[in-house]
């Protein structure tokens, strides 16, 4: 099982501003282990975010987000202690839902 | 700095010019960039079929997307981007490195009320142009700015 992202969702100027860490590898399929053999793909491919049951942000990634990806963003709406949920999916199937409060 | 781009946005100058730019053959509606994962896209080896791959087959170039991103990166492991677009009605933005081995590397639908920009962080293959695609209104926009790597970040 993959760590918890870390989230922090600030609430400014009647919007609310998004950060996201995850922990992931994010491995492209490109490099080759020691033995030289190829090692597998393993990366996020889609990320989306919630609040209040709508979706904030949605995402598609290829191979090329750089490891830990970090993602920024921001909406309208939404206030200090309201929660907001954050999915993602890699390419084999993995699964992280984390939530986060409003600050 | 920029006063030209900025005299041209308040201007109103930019609608007419997206107007023409729209005339002269930006008219293919074709699916959302991120509904679903678009594996045609992402692992389109080069720019021109992944904008194919994303429908973006024609596109204009755009002054109203901006791109924050290092001039040199000495690390292409970890390349920030960030994306803003002030083209009203954005629906989706995608980044895209020229010279990587796959050229998409991520895309971001905007549904109403979310802030039309994004940051993030990339990986560079080597030095190359990166592009920020906006579709708004149905229409595609592009910006691009050469980034130029000292240690790559994909191989190995």
């Amino acid at each position: 099982m993959a760590d918890p992202m870390r989230i922090r969702a600030v609430a400014k100027d009647g919007g609310v501003n998004v950060k996201i860490l995850m922990a992931h590898e994010m491995e492209t399929g490109q490099r080759k282990d020691g033995a030289g053999k190829p090692i597998p793909a393993h990366f996020i491919q889609h990320v989306s975010a919630t609040w209040q049951g709508k979706v904030v942000l949605s995402a598609n990634w290829g191979t090329a987000i750089a490891k830990n990806p970090f993602l920024e963003f921001s909406f309208k709406g939404g206030q200090k202690g309201e929660k907001i949920q954050v999915t993602w999916t890699d390419n084999k199937g993995d699964k992280r839902t984390d939530e986060a409060t409003i600050n | 700095m920029n006063q030209t781009r900025r005299n041209v946005l308040k201007a109103g100058g930019g609608a007419s010019l997206y107007a023409l730019l729209a005339a002269a053959g930006m008219l293919r509606p074709d699916a959302a960039l991120a509904a679903d994962w678009n594996q045609k896209a992402f692992e389109a080896k080069n720019l021109k079929d992944a904008f194919d791959a994303l429908g973006a087959g024609s596109r204009a170039d755009s002054i109203g997307i901006f791109m924050t991103a290092p001039e040199i990166a000495e690390n292409g492991a970890v390349v920030p981007i960030g994306a803003v677009s002030k083209l009203p009605g954005t629906e989706s933005i995608a980044i895209l490195i020229a010279k990587n081995p796959t050229a998409l590397a991520a895309s971001f639908d905007i549904p109403l009320g979310t802030e039309p920009a994004v940051s993030t962080r990339v990986k560079m293959a080597e030095t190359s142009d990166v592009l920020v695609l906006v579709k708004a209104q149905g229409k595609y926009y592009v910006t691009k700015k050469e980034i130029k790597v000292t240690i790559g970040g994909c191989g190995g």
